[in-house]
């Protein structure tokens, strides 16, 4: 038997603190992203801790679905970063106050 | 509950250990090169704690497509665009935000763990989605994850190959350059082969 399912969700709940925390707080776009890689992973490990628990095996269904959603969010976001980087050459979020091109 | 055993709380430990110092290191760290290795450190973390829970196919695919492709994706970008140092941390276009960050996220960790701790909905309830497949505690379910995605979730599984193409083409389009008015004009007036990427 493993450890309790509340350690790997309190451990889960801290990914997602420090993936939010750094999402809030620092300004490049490339950093932010991989803030967001950690919260979708805390939420991965939540996914796979139910799933154990509950012994049913739509936990980790779920995670394969958010790793698939994941790799197309990143794959699509950078691409946002390299045509912004283009024409501002910065990836700070800061400078992109407007809409226009 | 069967009291854990010692093997189980050191791989606990040292899953707990790499997430969290790689988690910090990816919010810390200024160079965008360290942040992703510590992405990696992460990443690899929650494999280890997949395995302990006896999700292994999870954990490959986390090693192969984490790891391995977004990763990676994550370093091209970053060398592409060259390393991007001028994040200026200093400056706070929002007076006061970084420590309404702090904040907001200590009141939200500590509500979520306050509500695992005074709650009960962790009931060991068996399989409660009804149609699940029910998996056995313990043992490698790859067979078990390819029957649920295949025949539960095939509608699911079917929609995320069309994001897929989507996504690709999505980023395909967003991150080509775009060709000047005159190039084309040129290119269509000596209607000469298009030679695309050789002045990229």
């Amino acid at each position: 038997m493993t450890v309790p399912a509340a350690w790997y969700l309190v451990l889960a709940a801290i990914l997602f603190g420090i993936g939010a925390l750094g999402l809030l707080t620092r300004r490049s776009a490339l950093i932010m992203f991989m803030c967001v890689e950690l919260m979708l992973n805390a939420v991965n490990l939540t996914f796979v801790t139910f799933s154990r628990t509950l012994r049913d095996i739509g936990g980790q269904a779920a995670v394969f679905f958010v790793m698939v959603v994941a790799a197309a969010e990143v794959t699509v976001g950078l691409g946002i970063v390299v045509s912004v980087f283009r024409r501002r050459n910065s990836t700070s979020v800061d400078e992109l106050a407007e809409m226009k091109g | 509950m069967i009291a854990a055993t010692v093997p189980d709380v050191l791989v606990f430990v040292t899953a707990a250990l790499l997430i969290v110092v790689g988690a910090l290191g990816v919010l810390a760290v200024k160079n965008p090169v360290h942040a992703a290795l510590s992405l990696i450190m992460t990443l690899f973390g929650v494999a280890i704690a997949f395995v302990a829970q006896s999700a292994d196919f999870l954990a490959a695919v986390q090693v192969i497509v984490y790891a391995g492709a977004i990763v990676v994706l994550f370093l091209f970008v970053i060398m592409f665009l060259g390393v991007d140092r001028r994040e200026h941390v200093e400056v706070e276009p929002l007076v006061g935000q970084r420590a309404f960050a702090g904040i907001g996220v200590v009141v939200t960790v500590a509500g979520i763990v306050t509500l695992m701790a005074k709650s009960h909905w962790v009931t060991g309830a068996v399989a409660v989605s009804g149609q699940g497949t029910p998996i056995v505690p313990g043992s490698a379910n790859v067979r078990e994850v390819g029957t649920a995605v295949f025949t539960t979730y095939l509608f699911a599984f079917e929609a995320t190959a069309a994001l897929l193409i989507i996504a690709v083409v999505g980023a395909v389009l967003l991150a080509r350059r775009e060709r000047r008015r005159d190039e084309i004009d040129e290119a269509t007036a000596s209607a000469a082969p298009v030679t695309e990427g050789s002045d990229r």
